[in-house]
């Protein structure tokens, strides 16, 4: 298992008592996320669909990298990785 | 049709006019709810009523999610500028037969948002978004920008005095750089691409709650603002649609407005009897596909791409709005389609050859669509098309550079003779 943080946006933050950050241990994107809803569980409908997948307008960062480069959910995670979880907006036209 | 509440596109979940822009219960985006126009039902009065107002896109108010239009001072004929902003829309909608008939079809219009004050179609967004700021009791604007919406935002700070923190891709064109920083705006230069730029701001805009981003936390109003190009391009048609638009897609947020312009004119009954949206054709960059390569591929939804394109302004690897220029391109029979770099280099200088006009490398994108399209025969022989022009060439001076010659001489008629005039093709 490896120690990593979830870093929380802060529309989400009254699903975590207002912390921002949040630490636990997970192998894979998909663990941390399922760690992370058994500790606040209003947060997975508001990050999941029915299907239990992510919402087409939930980005979640590994690093820095979206997790769609990577493999998704299955993507390992490693001691000290960050995780951040954002809505997608966009500028450009 | 005042505004009445900021709705999420996918529960639908109600939030107040305020700087919100994703929905907490589902993170879908949030976009401007209004009640019926005061004038529904009696289209000749909400048109009389368009027509008295100012030639910028405040004669559409009504249609805005502002409480109050801005005051702007006369500046000259036709014109408002100064007190509380910078005087965005009625550009020019031009007939381009030159270019219809290099191409093969019957009607062309450019409509040429470069005649903007900084010279892109994002002055629409930003004038919308800083005013609601400002109702909103906003003092900062703040950006996330491949380098259109840094220089609007940059300029409607200054016009309207307020401090402004842009955040941009620190390999931006130049000429964008520079047309940001002059106006006194803090310019934040990222080490990364514009999606890591969004990343970085998205962030920040939680944290700076006290900020105006306008294209993250004002991004239901900043949007809005788009859709000011299809009032006027129904308007300038006389109260008509055109049969096809196409207009470029980076995060498809335009795109999907557009169709939304129109498709509110229609409710309101303020267009031809029978007029439908537009065909809608999207216009992305090959080197930055997202959008493209999912509604080929029949799919939903984007996934991500790191774009490596001349187009920056349209190189959004992770479109938010995505799947709704795909749900509109479908629903209008229409389609999107990617061109290379090298189409779009030919892009800029078929349309600057045939019209006059220098556009940036999206409206070589959407240009380069354009004769993609024709040239397959997928724009009927009768179609009316609006080819949406969203920037200015000389913003974007590295993408011609290069791609024709001059004649250098000594100052002697001689050789101008020689070196010139017996050529039988000139160049320059």
């Amino acid at each position: 298992m490896a120690a990593v943080t979830i870093k929380i946006p802060t529309q989400l933050r009254d699903a975590t008592g207002g912390e921002g950050t949040i630490k636990l241990e997970a192998t894979t994107v998909g663990t941390a996320l399922e760690a992370l809803f058994t500790a606040h569980p209003e947060l997975r409908s508001s990050l999941t669909d029915d299907n239990g997948d992510l919402r087409r307008f939930v980005n979640v960062y590994l690093d820095g990298e979206d997790i769609r480069y990577g493999e998704g959910v299955s993507t390992p995670v490693a001691d000290r990785q960050e995780l951040q979880i954002l809505p997608a907006v966009a500028g450009g036209c | 049709m005042s505004a009445t509440a900021l709705s999420c596109r996918e529960c639908g979940s109600e939030y107040p006019l305020e700087a919100h822009f994703v929905c907490s219960k589902c993170f879908g985006p949030l976009e401007v709810k209004y009640a019926a126009h005061p004038s529904a039902g009696d289209p000749e009065a909400i048109k009389r009523r368009i027509q008295a107002g100012p030639r910028d896109i405040w004669r559409y108010a009504d249609f805005l999610p502002v409480d109050r239009v801005p005051a702007l001072a006369p500046s000259g004929p036709g014109g408002s500028a100064g007190l509380e902003g910078l005087p965005a829309g009625s550009t020019p909608l031009v007939r381009a037969d030159r270019l219809a008939e290099r191409l093969g079809l019957r009607e062309v219009w450019v409509k040429n948002d470069a005649a903007n004050p900084t010279h892109s179609f994002k002055d629409r967004v930003v004038a919308v978004a800083a005013a609601r700021a400002k109702e909103l009791g906003f003092t900062t604007l703040a950006c996330a920008s491949t380098g259109n919406l840094a220089n609007a935002v940059a300029a409607a700070g200054a016009a309207l005095g307020m401090p402004v923190y842009v955040f941009i891709p620190a390999d931006l064109e130049e000429q964008k750089i520079l047309a940001t920083g002059i106006y006194g705006a803090n310019v934040v230069t990222v080490r990364g691409n514009y999606d890591d730029v969004n990343r970085l701001c998205t962030e920040v805009a939680g944290e700076r709650p006290d900020w105006a981003f306008v294209n993250v936390n004002m991004r239901p109003y900043y949007a809005e603002g788009s859709k000011t190009l299809a009032y006027e391009i129904a308007e300038q048609l006389g109260w008509q649609t055109p049969d096809r638009i196409v207009a470029p897609i980076a995060s498809g947020s335009l795109f999907t407005k557009i169709g939304k312009g129109f498709q509110e004119w229609i409710d309101l009954g303020l267009l031809a009897d029978g007029s439908t949206v537009p065909v809608m054709s999207g216009a992305q960059a090959t080197g930055c596909n997202p959008v493209a390569a999912a509604f080929q591929a029949g799919q939903d939804v984007c996934r991500p791409v790191k774009p490596d394109t001349i187009a920056k302004s349209l190189a959004i690897g992770n479109p938010a709005d995505g799947p709704y220029a795909i749900e509109l391109a479908r629903q209008t029979e229409g389609t999107i389609t990617d061109v290379t770099d090298d189409e779009i280099k030919d892009g800029i200088r078929l349309l600057a050859e045939t019209t006059g006009i220098f556009t940036e490398t999206a409206g070589g994108v959407t240009t380069a669509t354009l004769k993609k399209l024709a040239d397959a025969g997928a724009i009927g022989g009768d179609e009316r098309v609006v080819i949406v022009i969203t920037g200015e060439g000389l913003k974007t001076l590295d993408a011609v550079r290069g791609t024709f010659e001059c004649n250098e001489i000594d100052p002697s008629f001689s050789q101008f003779e020689s070196n010139v005039e017996t050529r039988t093709e000139v160049t320059v």
